[in-house]
């Protein structure tokens, strides 16, 4: 299926669904909780903790990416830790790739399941708890089932936005083919060479693609789940 | 299985406000008994400190004689039904009933059983696999009783629950709700601003104004016997006559206003306060000529047809506006409009009574 493209595009292509997919599954139970912890927590700080969230939104991409590498880098004070203790790094790896699209996907993911809970009737939950129900219980039985469709909006739309991820990612991890090459850093290089303009329109094309199949796999779980509220 | 619940010397503040202060009951187990007051003056507060979601500034609350100060909402005894109902809209009709026995590990078995038998208690059988939406508002109502019923609590908890409906379906809930109460002997707290209800449902009420219990009675009594002008005005309407207050004697005393001398009933504990006289216009009565006391003329500026009665007002001298209820018994000769008839009262029917029990 794949053979129109050049080896390395492919690799591109498969690294790139790689890396989202890892940076997605992976921050949505951080999200979910921090989400929660801004719509319904009032402590110390959660003004801080929404500002921290929203940053990568805000700073330019390269800015974020800087960050991420004297953070996490090899000399970086936790990077460095990380690689001391378990020999572990993120530098110019494609898990690396994986963390700078999760960092810039966070805000977008946070946002939509924020709304999807301040949208739930906190008279539910508090139903809940005058029934018996420990917070536990109250948010895997109550809110939880209620936040679905906010949840499964906003991981699609942090998968999109780390299969667009460009700036921190060639920032932090570089462009390495095979490790830490997405999509859109291969359209980038395929277009600093001379003739290699074929190439990068073949993987715009693969972008906008996978860009659709995204969008129409969401409306369709968003309408499964919506189907399943309206209790048909 | 029903418990008892004291507030004692309970406040609660919010910030500088002071949304309940210093409200002091002993609700018996098994007892109907309301809270009835304007918006905003702390009733739902009561509920959520009794519930749990809100701990008391000061003073301590017990269910079943224990101090539940630091006991969490789902580990109290207390089932809360909330204005809005806040049924559960993912759930069938018999997992919102069942939800609380299935948190508490019941079998499932066991819980549609007991579901279903709740369904037939508030006489809504056939409805455990619908949906919430599926439901009409009176309909809801039932399920949330039955949800909150559902965990045998010792104490019902109900903040306006009927609110929502249309006037007729108020009416036959009230019943119901009374009926429900009755068969299952928990201890009702029922919340309300409607009059009506709280008389009509009650086994005892506490009238409440901004944060303050103003008097706990049996419903004939807050009706009867208010203790002061906010309880005779908030359950009902009144003729009121201010002036200076003569000596007493045998739990009467005089008034001198400028519509004339009246004598009036007074209690022990409103003497020496300011006072108004206040009588209500079912106790006020019309003739074309004074009676032996408590008579003043007026001029009548309108007759309305109510159906079991006809409420005729009039202004007196100095645009004192005064009314009257006429029994519709097609014997009592109703005034027209312009006549002039003198509106009477008896003594023992009228209170002298001082205002509000408020903040300086
Ligand atoms: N969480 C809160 N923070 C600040 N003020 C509050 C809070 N909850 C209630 N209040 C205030 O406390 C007062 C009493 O509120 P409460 O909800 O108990 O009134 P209520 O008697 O239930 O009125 P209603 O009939 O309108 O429901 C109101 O003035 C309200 O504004
Ligand atoms: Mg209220």
């Amino acid at each position: 299926m794949l053979d129109w493209l050049s080896p390395e595009a492919a690799t591109a292509l498969m690294l790139s669904l790689r890396v989202s997919l890892v940076a997605t599954l992976a921050s949505l139970p951080v999200g979910v909780l921090v989400a929660y912890a801004l719509a319904r927590g009032r402590f110390v700080g959660h003004g801080l903790l929404n500002g921290l969230v929203h940053l990568p939104l805000i700073l330019p991409p390269v800015v974020t990416g800087y960050l991420l590498l004297l953070t996490f880098g090899r000399q970086g004070w936790i990077g460095a830790s990380l690689w001391d203790w378990f020999g572990f790094t993120f530098a110019f790896r494609w898990t690396g790739a994986a963390l700078a699209a999760a960092v810039m996907a966070f805000p977008l993911l946070v946002r939509a399941i924020r709304l999807a809970i301040e949208a739930v009737d906190p008279k539910l939950e508090e139903a809940a708890s005058t029934l018996g129900a420990s917070r536990l219980v109250v948010f895997g039985t109550v809110t939880l089932p209620l936040i679905l469709p906010g949840i499964i909006a906003g991981a699609v739309l942090a998968f999109a936005k780390a299969m667009g991820e460009f700036g921190a990612t060639i920032t932090f991890v570089a462009n390495i083919p095979g490790e830490t090459q997405t999509l859109p850093t291969a359209i980038y290089a395929f277009l600093q060479v001379p003739g290699g303009d074929g190439a990068a329109l073949r993987l715009v094309a693969v972008s906008v693609a996978v860009a659709m199949a995204a969008l129409a796999l969401s409306e369709w779980l968003a309408r499964r789940v919506a189907r399943r509220i309206a209790g048909r | 299985m029903s418990a008892g619940i004291e507030l004692e010397n309970v406040c609660c503040d919010f910030g500088t406000f002071r949304a309940v202060d210093n409200a002091n009951v002993s609700i018996k187990p098994g007892e109907f008994f309301s809270f009835l007051g304007p918006s905003g003056c702390g009733k739902t507060t009561i509920l959520r400190m009794v519930s749990g979601f809100i701990e008391p500034t000061e003073g301590a609350i017990k269910i079943g004689g224990k101090d539940v100060k630091g006991t969490r909402p789902n580990q109290r005894p207390t089932a809360l039904i909330f204005q809005n109902l806040a049924l559960f809209p993912l759930m069938p009709i018999w997992e919102n009933i069942a939800f609380g026995l299935e948190v508490r590990g019941v079998d499932k078995a066991t819980r549609r059983k007991k579901a279903d038998d709740l369904l037939k208690l508030v006489d809504l059988p056939g409805a455990a696999d619908k949906m919430v939406s599926q439901l009409s508002g009176g309909q809801k109502q039932r399920v949330a009783i039955a949800r909150a019923l559902a965990v045998e609590p010792s104490v019902m908890l109900l903040d306006e629950p009927l609110s929502a409906l249309d006037l007729k379906l108020r009416q036959h809930m009230r019943a119901e709700l009374r009926a429900i109460q009755k068969r299952t002997g928990v201890t009702f707290i029922y919340i309300t601003h409607d009059q009506g209800e709280a008389l009509a449902m009650s086994d005892r009420v506490g009238v409440m104004s901004q944060g303050r219990i103003q008097q706990i009675a049996v419903p004939r009594d807050i009706y009867d016997n208010p203790v002061n002008g906010f309880v005779a005005s908030f359950v009902g309407e009144n003729n009121i006559f201010e002036g200076d207050v003569g000596p007493v004697s045998a739990g009467m005393a005089g008034l001198s206003s400028p519509h004339g001398a009246f004598r009036a009933r007074i209690a022990p504990e409103a003497q020496g306060k300011a006072l108004k006289l206040y009588v209500r216009p079912e106790h006020t009565t019309l003739s074309k000529t004074a009676a032996a006391e408590n008579s003043v003329e007026m001029e009548v500026t309108e007759v309305a047809f109510e159906g079991a009665f006809i409420s005729v007002h009039g202004v007196a001298a100095g645009g004192k506006r005064l009314s009257a209820e006429v029994k519709n018994d097609g014997i009592t000769v109703v005034p027209g409009v312009g006549e002039k008839v003198f509106a009477s009262f008896d003594a023992a029917r009228a209170l002298l009574l001082p205002d509000a029990n408020v903040r300086a």
